[in-house]
């Protein structure tokens, strides 16, 4: 089945079959690997992409439904709130093994581009499905507080 | 698990011109002593003409930190900023790399820092003291007057950056013994504001790991394996396979463990591979549930031992006997998944010699043997590529390389001439074993009239992890594997008449090295039966403990000294908010002393909060205080994340988990917040990835059994402990 896909500003071709996981077109076809494989049904939240700006499970996200949508990776991510994430994440030194990062990145941002300044518990509600075996949890947190803080400066 | 090698041939120093670039390290002269005159090289940190640093990583990069350590040793000695450090993984060759404490190549047993403390400063300040004799030489003046900063050497008036010198240092001789900072001069070792190496390439998606390998013409494999633990393949059917787009073939792997589906990418192996059917012959697996499972352990700890790892049985009986009170106690631990994030997986390409290995590979020297044997080729020409890896805690290396010679069958088996992936799914990782073996323990403690310990009856039972594989010599002694004793036979507590017995547990399931090992039990053991002493003796937890502590030992020393720090730092002696409580455990595993306080809040019934875990760790020399700090975080989590609510279980033979929806993950609301405080100290690093892990489980269960039930049947949530 060859389809078109719209991928960080790029229309993209492939030719995979029908119900491929976006998450494999990502990876296997277009060679984006920044995108994780962690479940594959969408428990851990490492496969998170943005489809129209909403943080989607790209592992349980189908080539045919996101036809025409914009999806945009860790690769492709570029917004004031993006930059501020990714300053804090630095700041806070939130990485470890650093294999579920993309996915809680993008949630991330998806989380401080609807609410710029989240609660610890709004922050634990939004995040709760991006698992990180490091358990690097509380720096997340505490990043996503400080990307907040450097928003509102 | 306690590995002590000799540092053979450690301090002969070697220079190589290598381009245009100082390159300096050590002729460890293991592998090749006797064999005159020919040192061999170990490039340990290369300074390029244009004064680029680089330190070569001799370990795995897991997320523990290790690649950003060895930087600060480097950027220490040479005074740089951390960030003026780049890092490359070292290539595979245990004659250059090896691990001085496993006398191979390879990362565990939290040795990383440890073993490369000294290796790496060295070869940073020998590297100064080359920069800073050329200077001295050219420009006719005392080395000694040459001083080294932020990359620029300096003496009398002149200035010139260290790269300048790089090729005329080259033709030096190598200082013998270099002279190290000495710790009131650090500047980054010590620093609690350096920032990690690997922040950058870990936020922006290009950080690249064994998944994420693309190479040219490469093909994906997966395994169908046994359901059960010992079954052995007797068909297959692949029929229906043939519909899935980008199916390649179905193999029988010639171990019988299997059949290997490959195809053109990853969708497609695992759709061919839901499309197979396989019969197995399960008479030699092991077809228990998890009731009887436990019940054989159980069985095994109230019978004599079958070896003794301590003490004598029937002297530690008649204290018991002639005490005013025993207290006793069961124990179980399910089998555990490591569950790295990045699920197992690595690619074997062709070279002009042999193969390279690309993975994110914990011991790289047990790879290649692996990779040589099934191949039938040398091992030097197997190479490896060491990427970053998606955390292991002990998963990425077993004593049968399993995963390894997965792949090279598969590598072998499609021809040989392109690049194959393979590649486990959540499913294979959660079902397919190399498990923390499950584990049950009985502790009678006998206590006079004041309370006090008089004898200490502890028998242990569990299927050993090194016992009859190829560290065995090291590691089992009169029977006795001491990775399934650690931390009882050998604890730093003052106990009198202790006996440790142990029972070798029998099975197929095959098990592994899990963060912190058999410290993953013991300690969840010691310090539960410690409060239920203390508890037994109306004594308080932290004073009963200390009383034990006094003997006035180094070890007792430190392991009292992080248990005050944790009791002083989370208010220990304060009252606490109502409904709140509070629990202590302290314990040494790896060199490294850590001590914990959990505060709850709610009850076992409708639901417990983790509001606080308070920390103390005494590592020795602390060299990034916020690599340790992060190190306890993870271990924290991960070991109350598991005594919560993990474990593995079957079913007649058949494990009853599938992915994260049964085997759940800690998530980010479970703890809520964790503090750690590192003891200053001049003693020699020892290892954070592990050490915080096996008190957290018994300080939680301590705080909890205040005001609720004590648990001593893992998981919690399985022996009437809610969480909210």
């Amino acid at each position: 089945m060859l389809s078109s896909i719209n991928i960080n500003g790029q229309t993209r071709s492939v030719d995979v079959p029908e119900g491929m996981p976006l998450l494999w077109v990502i990876r296997d076809e277009l060679e984006l690997t920044g995108t994780k494989f962690g479940c594959g049904v969408a428990s851990c939240g490492a496969c998170t992409v943005h489809v129209d700006g909403e943080p989607t499970r790209s592992c349980v996200t189908y080539v045919e439904d996101v036809e025409g949508a914009e999806i945009t990776t860790i690769e492709g991510v570029a917004s004031e709130v993006a930059s501020a994430v990714n300053q804090a994440w630095n700041e806070l030194n939130v990485v470890q093994c650093g294999y579920c990062q993309s996915g809680q990145i993008m949630s991330a941002i998806g989380l401080l581009s609807e609410n710029r300044n989240p609660s610890v518990k709004d922050i634990d509600d939004y995040m709760w499905g991006n698992a990180c075996r490091c358990a690097t949890y509380q720096r997340i947190r505490a990043a996503v507080q400080r990307a907040s803080q450097i928003l509102e400066a | 698990m306690t590995i002590q090698l000799s540092r053979r041939g450690f301090l002969k120093s070697v220079s190589a011109m290598s381009g245009t670039a100082l390159v300096i390290g050590f002729d460890t002269g293991n592998a090749l002593a006797g064999d005159d005159g020919a040192a061999e090289f170990t490039p340990l940190v290369r300074i390029a003409a244009d004064g680029r640093v680089t330190a070569l990583i001799k370990h795995f990069e897991c997320g523990q930190g290790a690649a950003t350590g060895l930087a600060t040793l480097i950027a220490e000695e040479l005074s740089l900023a951390l960030d003026q450090v780049e890092v490359e993984f070292a290539p595979a060759d245990a004659s250059k790399y090896a691990n001085l404490l496993f006398g191979i190549q390879g990362t565990g047993g939290s040795t990383a820092m440890a073993n490369s403390y000294m290796q790496y400063r060295q070869a940073g300040a020998a590297a100064r003291d080359m920069l800073a004799a050329a200077a001295a030489e050219a420009w006719g003046v005392p080395a000694s007057s040459v001083t080294l900063a932020d990359g620029q050497l300096k003496a009398a008036g002149n200035t010139a950056a260290m790269g300048d010198f790089v090729v005329s240092a080259s033709a030096l001789d190598v200082p013998v013994n270099p002279r190290l900072k000495d710790p009131s001069e650090f500047m980054v070792i010590g620093n609690p504001n350096t920032r990690r190496r690997d922040n950058g390439p870990k936020t922006d998606g290009t950080a690249v790991y064994a998944m994420d390998l693309h190479l040219e013409n490469q093909i994906v494999a997966v395994v169908l394996r046994s359901p059960r633990f010992g079954g052995t393949l007797t068909s297959f059917d692949d029929s229906s396979a043939g519909d899935v787009h980008g199916f390649i073939r179905a193999v029988a792997l010639p171990t019988g463990t299997g059949v290997l589906v490959y195809g053109q990418n990853t969708w497609a192996a695992l759709q061919a591979r839901e499309a197979i059917s396989a019969e197995w012959d399960f008479s030699q697996a092991d077809n228990r549930g998890s009731d009887q499972i436990k019940a054989d352990l159980l069985a095994a700890v109230n019978a004599d031992a079958e070896f003794d790892a301590k003490g004598n049985a029937l002297e530690t009986s008649a204290l018991l006997e002639n005490s005013a009170q025993v207290i006793e106690r069961d124990f179980f631990f399910p089998y555990l998944a490591h569950a790295t994030m990045e699920p197992l997986t690595c690619t074997i390409s062709p070279t002009e010699s042999g193969v390279m290995l690309h993975d994110g590979c914990q011991m790289p020297t047990a790879a290649q043997m692996a990779l040589a044997a099934v191949l039938q080729i040398p091992q030097e020409n197997v190479e490896v590529t060491t990427l970053y890896a998606g955390g292991t805690f002990g998963r990425r290396s077993t004593q049968n390389a399993d995963y390894h010679v997965e792949a090279a069958l598969a590598f072998a088996l499609n021809g040989g001439q392109q690049p194959v992936k393979l590649v486990w799914s959540r499913e294979d990782d959660i079902r397919s074993g190399y498990y923390r073996p499950a584990m049950a323990h009985k502790v009678r403690i006998g206590l006079d009239e004041d309370g006090r310990i008089v004898g200490w009856d502890h028998r242990v039972s569990g299927k050993p992890i090194f016992k009859g594989g190829p560290w065995d010599a090291f590691i089992v002694q009169n029977g006795v594997d001491s990775s399934s004793v650690e931390g009882v036979h050998d604890t730093p507590y003052d106990i009198p008449g202790q006996y440790v017995g142990l029972t070798d547990g029998k099975s197929p399931i095959s098990v592994n090295w899990w963060r912190s090992v058999g410290h993953s039990h013991t300690a969840y053991v010691m310090e539960t039966m410690m409060d239920i002493a203390a508890a037994a003796a109306g004594r308080d937890p932290v004073d009963y403990r200390m009383e034990y502590l006094s003997g006035g030992t180094t070890d007792q020393m430190r392991m009292a000294g992080v248990l005050q720090l944790a009791a002083e730092k989370s208010g220990w002696n304060e009252s606490i908010a109502k409904g709140g409580n509070r629990g202590v455990a302290v314990h040494k595993s790896f060199g490294t002393f850590v001590a914990e306080v959990v505060e709850i809040s709610g009850d076992a019934e409708d639901g417990i909060v983790i509001e606080k875990v308070t920390c103390a760790v005494d590592c020795g020399v602390p060299v990034n205080p916020d690599v340790i700090a992060a190190q306890m975080e993870s271990g924290i989590g991960y070991g109350i994340g598991h005594v919560m609510r993990n474990e593995i279980t079957f079913t007649d033979g058949e494990v009853d988990q599938f992915n994260f929806p049964d085997y759940e993950p800690l998530r980010i609301s479970d703890i809520r917040s964790i503090e750690t405080h590192i003891v200053p100290s001049t003693e020699a690093p020892t290892g954070v990835g592990e050490p915080s892990t096996p008190p957290s489980g018994p300080a939680l269960a301590n705080a909890i059994a205040v005001a609720g039930p004590r648990v001593t049947h893992l998981p919690m949530t399985a022996n009437g402990v809610s969480f909210a």
